[in-house]
């Protein structure tokens, strides 16, 4: 398929993702900061996207987090943004994305505007996009073939997932926003799983390894990462048999084995490194990929006749 | 009769024109009878929430034109605009027959210029022509074919008589909403559309997949077929992918294209893939900044000599522009019968060419009751209406029209034919003019049945197009076979107007042949058009621009 497509594509799988777990962070610190204080507010907001990697607004209120994270258009880090690239990127990709999945993105974008911008609004909006997303992934999911189209979708949304949960559990080690493990699993849609997998035996201090490391939970990094390898396979089988010449395979297996055999002990102390160094091989994997599917080659610059 | 053509009647006696759905003396013409019964059932609320229903919807699918920079939904009126099988045959053969002269006028037009030679044409015409490509001079594309796709726009005049208003051999565009517009449609107004014979529209994709196909370079087992879109920000990007989508190939951008050693390629996740044929909806002037627009960034370096070389087939090809010219339109006649020997079949509009003194003198005193078109306008741009020009107006078109007297044409004002459009929250008549589609694959020129109808949303305009403001309805052109299915009984009462047979005769019982589904081969007759008197016409070329 055309580079150019491809491209549009793993950034469709991305932005998608990326709403949607921006839209569950968001969700879970909103209760607290509700009732809070001024200052309370400024803190957790400054926290909050300092972890989410967002550029610093010029101030730290309540209004100024639901804005760059939930309204901005003009950004790609805030839900609204993410879902307006997401849209954008398919309008250029229309004849290779089903029409049910551009109808999906096309409708949601025309619901953005549908919201109040206060914290009642934000929480009825964070609930709505989630809605919106699930459909998305669904529509994509069964109504396009498995081709390379849609690995390359795939590969954008695993690779993001594993960065967002990294994020997730990244608010829960901040002492600032004083999350409890059972919020974080709320937010990541894995508290009933966790129990049931744990059969409520272990403490909740298992549940940053079950986030980190669960090999059935699809939003757990690790099988983020291994979703993300098994399409840079399906991509690539030809490079399957000696060493790794494929650059975005190697970050993605070498940060997913450093993750699987570790001990719980290194993981516990270690946590934020781990999690930083699993948002640096997301990106650095994004890079890679780039440069080996979307390269234009060089472009060719055109110079006018010189007179 | 319904309520929603209350004063319907009254508004036929202020109008000229020729109305599709009733005869004069308000009797429904026999073809509309299935849509008359389906609206007779319906309120006015019911037709106002089908017709939010519809743009809704085409909101929703993306379904958009661009209109003062931002995506609008396509805009479709409720009423269908329905064309009886006898008509639709001569539009048919006449469309077909259009097509021919242009492949023939072309391929001469880029080789040996007979038709200067024979004296049918004044060399300049052709020469002065802005899109007179020099650069594609000499050589028959491959596959042999250059108008692989056609617009020309048909109107009615006040006596009932289609006629071309203009020819659009370039890169016409709307198709996309002849598909939609039979979709939304299906939900529109279902209880007509399910009880009447309606002829299909879409096979159109797969036969233009199939003669974009036979017209690749000759020793291409499996040619690849490309869509050459300008991208998201042109107003018929919707059409392109539509097109792509349909017909299962690429969509690609210039960028997404590169020549070396005159061959074409595309760029994949693969690595470069050759490229066969490309259906191009990019102006010539933007195609290749080595022979045009030198500051194009949207062509492909090279893309020309590579189609002169015979490694790729570029369709329509370049060059075109000089047949759809419209002081060209104006020798179409005169073409007509010098390639094919025969008369046309579907008449022109008369046309002054300001070029000739006594034409010129005779539009400068009549200035304010003719229409005046610049020869390579688009989208009724740079259109003048004389009766609702003011006089500055009229003083400044003066000026113009003795300055290049070559970029201009006049036409009477024509009395465009009328359908009941709903507007104020009832039916009134509102202009219309028809733009039927034809693929040409080399062997036969296809029409696609119906075409784009388009529709002035003000009362008394004459300005259709889109991109000014105007709507479009969905087009039905009847079968002919005496198997109609007839709407229910329950369908209401029986609608209390007399019905006109518009002096045709009575349909036959089908024949053993038509039963089992084979059309005998229809006598194209075009009927002799009366010389009314010539009226103007409004509407203005739709052909993308980048």
């Amino acid at each position: 398929m055309l580079s150019r497509i491809a491209e549009s594509l793993f950034w469709i799988g991305r932005y998608v993702e990326r709403a949607d777990g921006t839209a569950r962070i968001l969700d879970v610190h909103l209760e607290r900061l509700n009732g809070a204080g001024a200052e309370e507010q400024e803190t957790v907001t400054r926290e909050l996207l300092t972890i989410m990697g967002v550029p610093q607004p010029e101030e730290y209120t309540l209004g100024s987090l639901l804005n760059t994270l939930a309204f901005t258009r003009s950004s790609t880090h805030s839900v609204s943004g993410a879902l307006g690239a997401a849209r954008e990127n398919a309008r250029r990709a229309r004849e290779t994305v089903s029409s049910s999945l551009w109808e999906a993105l096309n409708t949601t974008w025309y619901g953005l505007g549908q919201h109040r911008r206060d914290v009642v609004g934000t929480y009825r909006f964070c609930h709505w996009v989630l809605e919106r997303t699930a459909m998305i992934r669904g529509l994509a999911d069964s109504t396009m073939s498995h081709d390379e189209a849609w690995l390359f979708l795939e590969l954008g949304r695993s690779l993001e997932r594993a960065d967002m949960t990294a994020r997730m559990l990244a608010t829960r080690e901040s002492e600032a926003l004083g999350l409890s493990w059972v919020t974080m699993l709320r937010c990541a849609g894995a508290y009933e799983s966790f129990l049931r997998t744990q059969r409520a035996t272990m403490g909740e201090e298992h549940a940053g390894e079950f986030l980190l490391l669960d090999r059935l939970f699809p939003r757990s990094v690790l099988r983020a990462l291994q979703d993300a390898e098994q399409c840079l396979v399906s991509l690539d089988p030809a490079s399957n048999r000696v060493g790794f010449m494929d650059d975005a395979r190697r970050i993605v297996g070498d940060m997913r084995s450093t993750l699987e055999y570790s001990t719980p002990d290194q993981l516990e102390t270690s946590l934020p490194i781990f999690l930083h160094r699993v948002q640096l091989s997301c990106a650095r994997a994004s890079e890679a990929i780039s440069a080996k599917y979307f390269s234009r080659g060089q472009e060719l610059s055109w110079v006018g006749e010189v007179s | 009769m319904s309520d929603l053509f209350t004063g319907y009647a009254e508004a036929l006696q202020r109008s000229p024109a020729w109305d599709e759905m009733f005869a004069p003396g308000f009797s429904l013409r026999r073809d509309y009878r299935p849509v008359e019964r389906a609206l007779e059932a319906l309120s006015l609320d019911d037709v106002t929430a089908r017709a939010e229903s519809m743009a809704r919807t085409f909101l929703d699918r993306g379904v958009t034109f661009d209109y003062a920079g931002e995506e609008r939904a396509w805009p479709l009126d409720i009423v269908p605009r329905v064309i009886p099988a006898d008509d639709w045959d001569v539009l048919e053969a006449g469309v077909a027959q259009r097509v021919r002269v242009l492949e023939a006028f072309l391929d001469d037009v880029y080789s040996t210029m007979s038709v200067v030679r024979d004296g049918v044409v004044p060399r300049s015409l052709i020469t002065t022509s802005a899109h007179f490509h020099r650069a594609v001079h000499g050589f028959r594309p491959a596959g042999g074919v250059r108008v692989h796709v056609s617009g020309i726009d048909v109107v009615r005049d006040a006596s009932g008589t289609f006629r071309v208003l203009e020819d659009n051999v370039r890169v016409p565009s709307g198709v996309s909403y002849v598909i939609e517009n039979r979709r939304a449609m299906s939900k529109g107004l279902p209880e007509a559309i399910g009880s009447v014979n309606v002829r299909p529209v879409e096979e159109y994709p797969r036969r233009l997949l199939a003669a974009l196909r036979r017209t690749a370079p000759t020793d291409i087992e499996d040619p690849v077929v490309v869509v050459l879109t300008p991208g998201v920000y042109n107003s018929a990007y919707f059409e392109h992918t539509l097109l792509a989508g349909m017909m299962g190939v690429e969509l690609v951008e210039g960028r997404d294209l590169v020549t070396r050693a005159n061959k074409v390629y595309m760029r994949t996740t693969d690595g470069e893939r050759r490229v066969d044929v490309i259906y191009k909806r990019i102006d010539d002037d933007f195609l290749d900044p080595l022979h045009f627009r030198s500051d194009s960034m949207l062509g492909v370096p090279g893309i020309v000599n590579a189609a002169r070389a015979g490694n790729v087939t570029i369709a329509n090809a370049v060059g075109n522009g000089v047949a759809d010219d419209k002081l060209v339109y104006t020798y179409m006649p005169d073409l007509t019968r010098y390639y094919l020997g025969e008369d046309p079949i579907v008449p022109n509009v008369d046309t002054f060419r300001l070029e000739e003194p006594a034409a010129r003198e005779e539009v400068m005193d009549r200035l304010d009751e003719l229409v005046v078109k610049p020869v390579d306008g688009s989208g009724g741009k740079g259109l003048v209406i004389g009766p609702d020009a003011s006089p500055a107006e009229l003083e400044e078109l003066r000026r113009k029209l003795l300055e290049s007297p070559r970029g201009w044409i006049a036409q009477p004002v024509l009395q465009l034919s009328t359908v009941p459009t709903l507007a104020g929250g009832r039916f009134g008549p509102r202009h219309v003019d028809l733009r039927p589609f034809a693929v040409n694959d080399g062997e036969d020129v296809w029409v696609l049945p119906g075409g784009l109808t388009r529709v002035a949303l003000q009362e008394g305009s004459l300005i259709v197009n889109s991109s000014q403001g105007g709507g479009s309805k969905d087009t039905w052109v009847m079968a002919r076979t005496g198997a109609a299915a007839r709407p229910a009984d329950d369908a209401g009462p029986e609608p209390q107007v007399h019905v006109v047979g518009d002096d045709w005769p009575e349909e036959q019982a089908p024949s053993p042949l038509e039963e089992i589904g084979l059309m005998p081969e229809q006598q194209q007759q075009a009927r002799q058009c009366a010389d009314a008197d010539p009226a103007p016409g409004g509407a203005g070329r739709e052909e993308e621009s980048c």
